[in-house]
């Protein structure tokens, strides 16, 4: 059931924030980092969007930096996965493998059509 | 210049602010900076920009966008109540506010109630036909000495052209006979019946319903009537069958048609004949060219596939074709006048379409929309200038737990109901104005009281308005933070007042426009009016119908009417002096340029037409019984003088009809035609056969009701039954007037009312501003500041407001009214004294308005202001 509660689209953005790390983990270099990875555009409010839901449902949480001048003295919000987080995406991955492991044609013999 | 760009378009930042969660303000804002200075850093300044406002837009989310604070749920009917209690408190505890505000409102939404219908009637003119949008009728240019004039009449044979050889471009064509009243007898009664000859094609163009029988067929002296004419003539019987005489011929009525729709082309046609039978009456036929006069009217309607503009250019020379080369060197053209333009658009100037009434109802719909607007801007401004007041009262209700969203349903509630109740006012005020409204403008409207449309829109323009006007006080002053108001730290600002200051320029700006129009369409009617005529215009009747027997019967009625004192002259003629007959251009004399195409106004009359009408002769003589050898003469006016091109004409001889003429007088220009058009050059014949009207110059020592009695008595008995109608000349010439005194009476209201509601708006800020401004009057006086220092003091402000208003509206006015003087031949200048008049009379007007406050401001006794604190 646990699936269900992670969207295609909320996994890559969390691992995305699990890779960009404390350090860059807040909406502008997650959508760039989107961006570079899948060649899709997407705005930072869609996003801001999806962390303020993953937040809701307790897969990550943020915190407010300290400013900085680059951004004109603006803080920034900075996301960390959870633990709950961490296990909802091991969960997925597990659940995806084993789903990839019933899968008949997976030991090579790739052909739809039989 | 990294440095220059680097800051985000600002107003995309403004419009983030208003609607992205405040919590959430810092972070996205930071991030879509960074985001623009990594575009800015990849790409074009302009593509960062651009990026950036989309980023903004793409932050319209659900979970982004501010939330009203929801007030708990216990929205009831008793919580609007209160709000509309406390807006009534309001308006009672703020006499002064409320009445300007309903009563300006009130005046603005009856204005453009009653403009809005007006407009509404004059578009909607013709609609009733089915096929409005197809129909067009065929009419001229006409290039005369390189003049082009535009003709609505055409040959008769055009009709049959344009069916033969041109009709795949129409679906209908029917040629038409003048709508003119025909006298029609039934078993000896005599009616009096306008009513028109036309071909079958007339029929389905224009939705002509039967009632009972069946369109006629083959005998062409079957008639059709009108169902309420068939009333008229045959009661309760079968009008079907029934025979009728009209113009000396016997008719079979073969079919009663639903009357045509009031206000529209045909609304006054009570029969229709057949062409085949005007034909025949009025000897078609046997014309000797029938390709030169120009007649009757031609209407048709255009096939599915055939558009107004290339049929017009297909048939453009289809009468040319057919002249011979002397006529044929007047060029004239043929086009199609569609159906929507006969009564907005017919008139032209050098063979265009200049415009017509559409004119007035842009005019008058632009009048409507202002002085609305100017009521609008009234509510606006005195519930920005309260707003300080009202500050606190927010402040209060704050401080004890009011949410933001209930002062906004609050104040919108207020402004709602006053609307209503000025739209409420609005409606009576409508109803009881119609009438004089309907009388000024020749109308009949009235107001659609069960038209659920009318009530629907009141409710919508009440919510629309009260929403618009209410909109500052709901949204700014709710922002207020109590505070801030409480404290006494609040302030409107010094910039606070400038919209206002800019509304009341705009309100007065427009007031001082519609007076300089007003008075400009005056002095041009007073300018028409003093425009000498040429002749004595009081005094003179005329009759039509003119019978043989009258006619032969000239001298002794002549006599009797002379000599029992009833009137000093008569004269019998073609024409009354306030119209036209009919024109020639084959009139020659010795030496014309062969080039010079020049059409005459022919006029014919008895021997006294010259003593009746009282023209001035300048040259020569009048025609005279004394000289026998006058059956040949002719008497021309100034302009045809001219065109003969010698100084002295009298003595020339003219040429036309086949015979020639000796020209024994030239008389002053007389004005027959419209009192602003230039007069034609004419010529004035002696004639001998009987005449359409006959004219009298009423003896001025008898009262006139005993001298028509009396003219009736001696010539009715000679009119063999022809109803006796007669027309005053004076009168006649007034009613070509009309247009333009309906247009400055109507104008003249309405620059009244704008004034008065631009008055009431100032009235109301300047109460405000006394009100406001008590201190310190007090201050001052108590320093030693006189009255009229104060007075000075509080009105300048204001004068300088209406200074700056006539100085934007002297030039507009003057653009405006030197374009619609354009369509005028004979015009006023405008005066520079208008311009300078209308700003000091608004400004006399606002000194008087804004000096009721100021000085009873001024004249309270300093102790009462400053004892409070």
């Amino acid at each position: 059931m646990i699936e269900t509660r992670l969207g295609d689209f909320e996994e890559t953005v969390m691992l995305i924030v699990g890779i960009l790390g404390e350090e860059e983990a807040y909406a502008f270099p997650i959508s760039k980092a989107f961006e570079k990875r899948t060649g899709r555009a997407i705005s930072i409010g869609a996003i801001h969007s999806t962390l303020d839901r993953l937040e809701t449902k307790g897969f990550v949480r943020s915190a407010l930096t300290s400013a900085t001048s680059k951004r004109g003295d603006r803080r920034k919000r900075i996301f960390v996965i959870t633990a709950l987080g961490k296990r909802v995406l091991k969960e997925s991955m597990e659940f995806k493998v084993q789903l990839w492991k019933e899968y008949p044609a997976f030991a090579g013999k790739l052909g739809f059509s039989e | 210049m990294k440095k220059q760009n680097a800051i985000p378009p600002r107003t995309a930042t403004r419009l983030l602010r208003t609607f992205l969660r405040d919590d959430l303000e810092e972070e996205v804002v930071g991030d879509l900076k960074e985001n623009f200075e990594y575009d800015l850093e990849n790409g074009t300044p302009f593509r960062a920009k651009l990026n950036y406002w989309k980023q903004v837009f793409l932050y319209l989310r659900p979970f982004a966008i501010r939330k009203l604070k929801r007030t708990p749920t216990y929205y009831s009917t008793a919580m609007y109540k209160s709000y509309f209690r406390t807006a009534l408190q309001n308006m009672v505890k703020n006499k002064l506010h409320a009445c300007i505000n309903i009563s300006g409102l009130a005046i603005g939404i009856a204005v453009a109630m009653i403009i809005s219908m007006w407009v509404y009637d004059e578009i909607s003119y013709n609609t009733q036909y089915s096929n409005y949008e197809r129909i067009g009728q065929v009419i001229q240019n006409i290039t005369a000495n390189g003049e082009v004039d535009t003709w609505s009449n055409v040959p008769w044979p055009l009709g049959n052209e344009i069916r033969q050889n041109y009709g795949a471009d129409f679906r209908y064509i029917s040629m038409v006979s003048h709508v003119w009243p025909h006298t029609i007898t039934i078993e000896k009664e005599k009616y009096s019946k306008t009513g028109l000859f036309c071909e079958p094609g007339f029929y389905p163009m224009f939705d002509v319903t039967l009632v009972k029988g069946t369109f006629p067929a083959k005998d062409p002296s079957v008639i059709m009537l009108s169902e309420s004419t068939a009333k008229v003539f045959f009661g309760n019987r079968d009008p079907i069958g029934q025979v009728i005489g009209m113009d000396g011929q016997s008719f079979q009525v073969g079919a009663v048609y639903k009357d045509f729709p009031l206000r529209s082309k045909w609304s006054d046609v009570f029969f229709l004949g057949q062409w085949a039978k005007y034909s025949v009456m009025s000897e078609l036929e046997k014309m000797d060219d029938p390709w030169r006069p120009n007649g009757f009217e031609l209407y048709t309607m255009l096939a599915d596939h055939a558009d107004f503009e290339s049929a017009s250019i297909r048939i453009r020379d289809a009468r040319l074709k057919k002249l011979n080369p002397t006529l044929a060197k007047k060029k004239p053209e043929l086009f199609l006048h569609p159906m929507p333009d006969w009564h907005l658009r017919a008139e032209f100037n050098d063979g265009k379409k200049t415009g017509g009434l559409i004119q007035y109802v842009w005019m008058f719909a632009i009048v409507g929309v202002f002085v609305l607007l100017m009521a609008c801007i009234n509510f606006m401004n005195l519930s920005t200038a309260r707003s300080e007041k009202r500050a606190k009262e927010v402040g209060i209700r704050k401080t004890v737990g009011s949410y933001r969203s209930q002062l906004i349903t609050r104040f919108f509630s207020e402004s709602i109901l006053t609307v209503g109740i000025a739209l409420l006012f609005a409606l009576v005020l409508t109803q009881l104005l119609l009438p004089v409204f309907n009388r000024l403008a020749e109308k009949n409207m009235v107001l659609p009281w069960s038209n659920p449309m009318l009530w629907g829109g009141v409710l919508i323009a009440s919510v629309v308005l009260g929403v618009l006007a209410g909109s500052y006080p709901a949204f700014y002053l709710s922002s207020i933070r109590p505070v801030a108001v409480l404290k006494g730290s609040f302030r409107a600002g010094k910039n606070a007042s400038v919209p206002r200051k800019i509304l009341v320029v705009i309100q007065f700006s427009v007031s001082a426009v519609m007076i300089i129009g007003t008075a400009a369409v005056f002095l041009q009617i007073q300018h028409g009016k003093n425009r000498p005529l040429g002749y004595n215009v009081n005094g003179l009747v005329t009759v039509s119908g003119i019978t043989k027997d009258v006619h032969d019967h000239y001298d002794v009625i002549r006599k009797t009417l002379i000599e029992n004192g009833s009137i000093v002259e008569l004269t019998e003629c073609i024409a009354p002096t306030t119209g036209s007959w009919g024109s020639s251009s084959r009139i020659d004399w010795n030496g014309k340029d062969p080039d010079l195409s020049i059409d005459f106004m022919v006029f014919e009359a008895s021997y006294e037409y010259g003593k009746t009408i009282q023209w001035e002769i300048l040259q020569g003589r009048d025609f005279s019984r004394d000289f026998p050898s006058d059956s040949s003469a002719v008497i021309l006016n100034e302009e045809a003088a001219k065109y003969l091109g010698k100084k002295e004409v009298v003595g020339e001889t003219l040429r036309t009809r086949d015979a020639e003429f000796e020209i024994i007088g030239v008389v002053r220009n007389v004005v027959f035609a419209g009192p602003y058009d230039p007069v034609r050059p004419s010529v004035y014949f002696l004639s001998r056969g009987e005449l359409n009207f006959m004219t009298f110059r009423l003896n001025p020592g008898k009262p006139v009701a005993e001298s028509v009695a009396s003219i009736e008595a001696v010539v009715k008995p000679h009119m063999k039954g022809e109803p006796f109608s007669y027309h005053f000349i004076d009168a006649d010439q007034a009613r070509k007037f009309g247009n333009e005194e309906r247009v400055s009476t109507l104008a003249g209201i309405f620059a009244g009312l704008a004034v008065f509601i631009s008055c009431l708006g100032i009235f109301g800020l300047s109460s405000f501003v006394a009100e406001q401004r008590m201190k310190e009057i007090g201050v001052r006086k108590v320093l030693g500041a006189n009255l009229s220092q104060l007075w000075i003091l509080l009105s300048r402000d204001f004068v300088l407001l209406v200074v700056i208003s006539g100085i934007v509206a002297s030039p507009i006015a003057y653009v405006v009214l030197e374009e619609w003087l354009t369509g005028y031949q004979y015009r006023v200048a405008l005066p520079w004294w208008l311009f300078i008049a209308a700003s000091i009379g608004t400004l006399a007007i606002t000194v008087l308005t804004v000096s009721w406050h100021v000085v009873r401001a001024a004249r309270i006794n300093p102790a009462q202001t400053l004892k409070s604190e």
